[in-house]
């Protein structure tokens, strides 16, 4: 899969299968004053699907969650639930509940009054109240903790009531904002498999932003990438990975080696030293690209040792650092350095600093991205 | 006030904890070091509100059980309770009510025009906040007795108001020297001890807890009802104890504006110890007034007063 065939998933609503989208975004537009946030993005998110919405910090993906939400207003575009246009609804009149940031629990409430206050507002009667809070507590496993105050509960504790004051309401969307930014990492690791057994155990759409790319890969049925008010690829992990639309995405996820250079022909770039790569690229003939390359996907050999079949480049190594599982060598080339990741075997030949060796990749291992 | 207090427990607890885990002994003895310490700081403070202010309350307490003699002076002799029985006569109680209905007509009046303002005001940019903040405080610049006196003037039958509801055909309004003026000279008058509580209290709410019941289907009016409103609480009744105990012991703004007909609690006591020298019913009414208020001190601190 090459880049611009991802980039293909950018076209907007309906979804692929002709379905109507759980949430369908088509060239929203927000601005504050003369910042524009977001930049007339198109996005279909399916019913049931968890998506992620993941870029750097003031990319415009919390402002797109609270344009969902009904927390801020589009300044132009249209914007559907199931269908059902929401542009101007105010919050409490779509069918979405949000786990904010912080989890915003209400501090004079306790825990099982905080998980009812949707439903109450709803004027749904107290036992049925009583009733289906518990059940939700229970569902975050929280049961035990009904009558505790928010201040006596840990941060993930909060994060759960959170989780259940907004599914107890039974959303058709649920929208997360940053939900486990402030839990430490192995609350977080665990916190991403129950919410995404969660999910599928429920079956609601989940939308779920992030600035934690691995986050995103791990939890994700499919994921959009914004950067400056712009979506600028959606697409399943694996694709985003392994087709980036472009230089931002192929270093945004993950970590990479970016090798400039000129698409010489359908499949050769020349690369800024004069050596030429075959590679698979859609680029236009002329343009500048960037070679990602992947230190996973590189291996090294002694030098004029590379097997056919393999691209390679000569350099020396400039450093090695052990990670225990893997060894990740700097090498440096004539005019840039690379990292290659070298998993810890048994059989793996290690090399020290200032050996010359070659670096070597299979050409379908490599992406070219649009600069 | 609880930040402050926080880092004294830092810079105290400081290293004194690591020994303290070692031994206990230690802990004790240099809490007490502390305690002691704290003690001699406080008692210039406590010496003066000894002299100044309990020592003179004793002197009041014990008058309202005295005796007014044929010359206008007090007799200590023979305790007597005749001046606390004086209060049920219909004259003193009229004032009573009077000067209670007042104050609540005025604390409920500055909490409607102040909680908008607050929130408004807690809701701005911080250099917004600080300007506006400024022009709460102006009025105090000046003297709270001439304040007074312009509100006779804007007040008065000739005065700006009621040249302007004559020249828009409503005709001359009298409100000087009426309840009324009275309760405009106390909401003005009082308007910034409600509106900076309430502030103080409305900017601590995380403002994301509104947005929070807003996503779980609550009205504006219930998200108030249910989130803000609750939250404030503490600048709620602190703004109103700070307007009711002065409103209702206020002596200079009814003096100026309410004229002879609306006489009020302040202007009856300051009557009785100086024109009908009657010092035991002054004192008397002195102290009524003073359980009332410390009855509303103590309603505040029962309801998370600790907060503020």
């Amino acid at each position: 899969m090459t880049a611009s065939n991802a980039a293909s998933d950018l076209s907007p609503a309906p979804s692929s299968d002709g379905s109507t989208p759980a949430v369908g975004i088509r060239g929203i537009t927000k601005r504050f004053g003369d910042v524009v946030a977001v930049d007339a993005i198109d996005l279909s998110i399916h019913d049931g699907e968890f998506f992620a919405l993941l870029g750097p910090s003031g990319c415009g993906k919390t402002t797109t969650l609270r344009m969902i939400a009904g927390l801020d207003f589009p300044t132009e575009g249209s914007l559907t639930i199931f269908g059902q246009e929401v542009g101007t609804l105010p919050p409490n009149k779509r069918p979405v509940n949000t786990v904010f940031q912080n989890y915003a629990l209400f501090p004079h409430m306790n825990v099982l009054e905080n998980v009812g206050f949707g439903l109450k507002m709803q004027k749904v009667n107290k036992t049925e109240i009583v009733r289906r809070s518990s059940e939700a507590l229970e569902l975050v496993q929280m049961g035990a903790m009904a009558s505790r105050q928010p201040n006596q509960l840990s941060g993930g504790q909060q994060q759960r009531v959170a989780l259940a004051r907004a599914l107890v309401n039974r959303p058709k969307v649920l929208l997360l904002d940053e939900p486990l930014g402030a839990l430490d990492l192995k609350l977080r690791q665990e916190m991403q498999t129950e919410l995404k057994s969660l999910q599928r155990e429920l079956g609601i759409t989940f939308v779920f932003v992030t600035h934690d790319q691995e986050e995103a890969l791990t939890m994700s049925d499919r994921i959009g990438i914004m950067k400056d008010g712009n979506l600028l690829q959606v697409g399943s992990p694996e694709e985003i990975y392994e087709a980036p639309a472009n230089r931002f995405v192929a270093d945004f996820i993950g970590q990479t080696n970016l090798l400039e250079g000129t698409v010489e022909s359908s499949d050769t770039v020349c690369l800024a030293n004069g050596a030429r790569l075959s590679v698979r690229s859609t680029e236009p003939v002329g343009s500048a690209v960037a070679v990602s390359l992947r230190p996973e996907r590189a291996l090294l050999h002694d030098r004029d040792d590379v097997p056919d079949g393999r691209s390679s480049l000569d350099g020396v190594v400039q450093t090695v650092t052990y990670l225990g599982n893997a060894v990740v060598y700097r090498i440096a080339l004539d005019w840039m350095t690379l990292d290659v990741r070298a998993e810890n075997r048994p059989s793996m030949k290690r090399y020290s600093v200032t050996d010359e060796i070659s670096v070597s990749w299979l050409p379908q291992a490599v992406a070219v991205v649009a600069q | 006030m609880s930040g402050l207090a926080v880092d004294g427990d830092l810079i105290v607890g400081d290293v004194p904890d690591q020994v303290a885990q070692a031994n206990p002994e230690f802990e004790r003895a240099a809490e007490k070091a502390e305690s002691r310490r704290g003690l001699i700081m406080a008692l210039p403070a406590y010496l003066y509100l000894l002299v100044f202010f309990a020592l003179p309350l004793v002197i009041v307490f014990v008058y309202s059980f005295a005796t007014r003699n044929r010359f206008g002076g007090t007799d200590l002799s023979g305790w007597n309770v005749e001046a606390y029985r004086k209060l049920g006569e219909p004259i003193v109680r009229d004032i009573l009510f009077r000067s209670l209905w007042l104050a609540i007509i005025t604390t409920v009046l500055c909490l409607l025009f102040a909680y908008p303002f607050s929130y408004f005001l807690a809701t701005r940019s911080a250099t917004t906040r600080n300007i506006m903040l400024v022009f709460v405080m102006i009025p105090f610049w000046s003297n709270f007795l001439v304040r007074n006196y312009a509100w006779r003037v804007l007040l008065g039958n000739d005065g700006p108001v009621s040249q302007i509801t004559e020249a828009i055909g409503l005709g001359e309004t009298r409100i000087l020297f009426t309840p009324l003026a009275v309760v405009i000279g106390l909401v003005y008058g009082f308007l910034p001890f409600m509106i900076l509580p309430l502030y103080a209290s409305i900017e601590r709410i995380d403002m994301r807890l509104l947005e929070a019941s807003r996503d779980l289907y609550a009205s504006g009016w219930q998200s108030f009802r249910r989130v803000l409103w609750p939250l404030s609480r503490p600048g709620v009744i602190a703004g109103s104890i700070l307007v009711f105990v002065p409103s209702l012991g206020a002596y200079v703004t009814p003096e100026i504006l309410g004229g002879a007909k609306t006489t009020l609690l302040g202007s009856y006591i300051v009557t009785q110890f100086l024109t009908a020298r009657n010092w035991p019913v002054g004192a008397s009414l002195s102290f009524v007034l003073m359980s009332v208020m410390l009855g509303a001190t103590l309603v505040y601190f029962r309801n998370g007063g600790r907060t503020l």
